[in-house]
């Protein structure tokens, strides 16, 4: 019975909340704007933040220090190396690459290396013995290449030294930045949205004191508020979702999916996008109840 | 049965402002009674802490059992369901019809269709007002508007009724009109508390009178009548 009860008023609050929505439209409008605004802004912020983070893990999965072992050490010496490196820090995991194997790829790429490779013998071979080594934190990797090298029958080291560096790290200073951006757009609006909503609310005061003087509970006055505050979440992502779905795979078509290089691969589209869009929705929703239920909270005796 | 027991009730505003002195008052089950005095005199302050809008500095004030001034904030909705509260400038909601002015109420304890519909007819036939369930506020005359306001007190069937100036706004013929209703749910066996300045009205409907001066309660008549001498 209580349950019916509830269901009841719920039903009603909710037809009420949408029926507020569109009779003090004009009002709404203010607040719906409002959400859209963020919401677009936060989906670019996003979309940035999160190309950036999937930049930057492409690069690190390709970063290799090539480790080339002088020409003297023998078979004995390369397990010793090989020891010596997985004793560092920072090692992700190590493979042997000798120098027949590269040989051997190096004749496929082109008729001229073939031809040049093919006429070496088995000792002529001029190419060192490798090990690739892959890093954990691709941050510390010129500290990591330096202790390699420091390790005897090491002839030299190679990685893509000074530009992944400062890639790197523009790159996590980048996302860092969106992401407080991210953050504060959203902190910001909410209390944008109360403000808003409290002068909409402001008109209704009469109402208010009205329900409360009829015993009204708290929380039944809040509800029409708050719930109409999820339909301005919801109708003030729209404009947001619709921008975020075209417009990013209108972008991912016209670049064909990688900026400036190819290490720089934009995310697919799909299901990206969609997520995105769940997220945008489940913002504004949030945004809008709690700004409702802040700005409501003014006129009712707690 | 005394259904309203107010003992030693002060109430000091937090501007440092002394509206009620040491108020003593028993209200009898079904009694209709009338609260005059000046303005300023604690009367609005006194009906305040009746529906708990405000609450006494010092003193008890039972209601049918239940200690008014210790309930709490949230709370308050469950005593409002069981008090009409009546307003000298109506309160209504001026985009709902009549019907819905009067309907909302019960909508929002949760009564089902039926239910809101067989409790608001009825409560709008007894104000005299059942042709009109479809007009605005803003269509009705002042008494008009008024009876809505009482049909809204009385829809829950409360145990007591308050109006606070009913009849302030209203001419002498229309404020008759309105003191009838009240005596009709009256002799349904509701409380009626009014609070008024209309000396014609206390004289004619002859009810019990309570007289506050300056914040102390200073004459209680049964059968009483405005005494010409008193000032107010």
């Amino acid at each position: 019975m209580i349950r019916m009860r509830n269901i009841r008023i719920l039903l009603k609050n909710i037809r009420d909340g949408l029926k507020n929505v569109v009779r003090n439209f004009s009002l709404s409008l203010a607040s719906i704007s409002c959400i859209t605004v963020t919401l677009l802004i936060v989906s670019v912020a996003l979309i940035g933040s999160l190309n950036v983070e999937n930049f930057t893990k492409i690069i690190k999965d390709d970063f290799t220090i090539v480790t080339y072992i002088k020409t003297d050490v023998d078979k004995d010496g390369e397990a010793k190396i090989k020891s010596s490196i997985q004793s560092l820090d920072n090692i992700e995991s190590i493979t042997f690459d000798s120098k027949h194997e590269i040989a051997k790829r190096m004749k496929k790429e082109s008729e001229i290396f073939n031809e040049i490779i093919s006429s070496w013998s088995e000792e002529e071979n001029p190419l060192y013995d490798t090990y690739l080594v892959k890093v954990v934190d691709s941050s510390k990797i010129s500290q990591t290449a330096n202790n390699i090298k420091k390790i005897e029958g090491i002839q030299m080291v190679k990685y893509g030294e000074g530009m992944i560096d400062s890639l790197i790290s523009i790159f996590n200073i980048l996302e860092k930045i969106l992401i407080v951006i991210v953050i504060s757009l959203i902190v910001v609006t909410a209390f944008l949205i109360v403000n808003t909503i409290k002068i909409t609310i402001f008109s209704r005061q009469e109402e208010i004191e009205i329900k409360r003087l009829v015993g009204a509970s708290n929380f039944s006055i809040k509800q029409p508020f708050v719930i109409e505050g999820l339909f301005i979440g919801i109708i003030g992502s729209i404009i947001p979702v619709v921008a975020t779905i075209y417009g990013y795979s209108f972008l991912y078509e016209k670049t064909g999916g990688v900026i400036f290089s190819q290490f720089i691969r934009l995310i697919k589209p799909y299901p990206f996008t969609f997520i995105l869009s769940g997220l945008l929705i489940g913002i504004g929703i949030i945004v809008g109840m709690f700004g409702s239920s802040r700005a409501v909270r003014k006129y009712l005796k707690i | 049965m005394e259904f309203i027991k107010i003992t030693d009730v002060e109430k000091v505003y937090p501007t440092g402002v002394t509206a009620l002195y040491g108020i003593n008052l028993r209200i009898k089950k079904g009694d209709f009674v009338f609260i005059i005095g000046a303005s300023g005199s604690g009367k609005s302050t006194l009906m305040k802490m009746l529906y708990r809008e405000e609450k006494p500095t010092q003193g008890e004030i039972v209601i049918g059992g239940v200690r008014v001034d210790k309930l709490k904030n949230r709370k308050i909705y469950k005593l409002r369901r069981k008090i009409g509260i009546v307003f000298q400038d109506f309160k209504l909601l001026p985009k709902l019809t009549v019907y819905e002015n009067v309907a909302f109420v019960l909508e929002m304890y949760g009564y089902d269709k039926s239910e809101v519909r067989a409790k608001t007819i009825k409560a709008l036939d007894l104000v005299g007002l059942k042709e009109k369930v479809k007009s605005y506020p803003d269509q009705l005359s002042g008494g008009e508007q008024q009876r809505v306001a009482i049909a809204r007190a009385i829809v829950n069937a409360p145990k007591l009724v308050i109006c606070d100036e009913p009849t302030g706004n209203l001419d002498p013929d229309t404020s008759l009109e309105i003191m009838k209703v009240l005596e009709v749910i009256n002799n349904l066996g509701t409380t009626v508390i009014v609070v008024t300045h209309d000396r014609d009205i206390v004289n004619k409907m002859k009810k019990r009178v309570i007289l506050l001066d300056k914040g102390r309660l200073k004459k209680d008549f049964e059968k009483g009548t405005y005494d010409k001498n008193e000032k107010h």
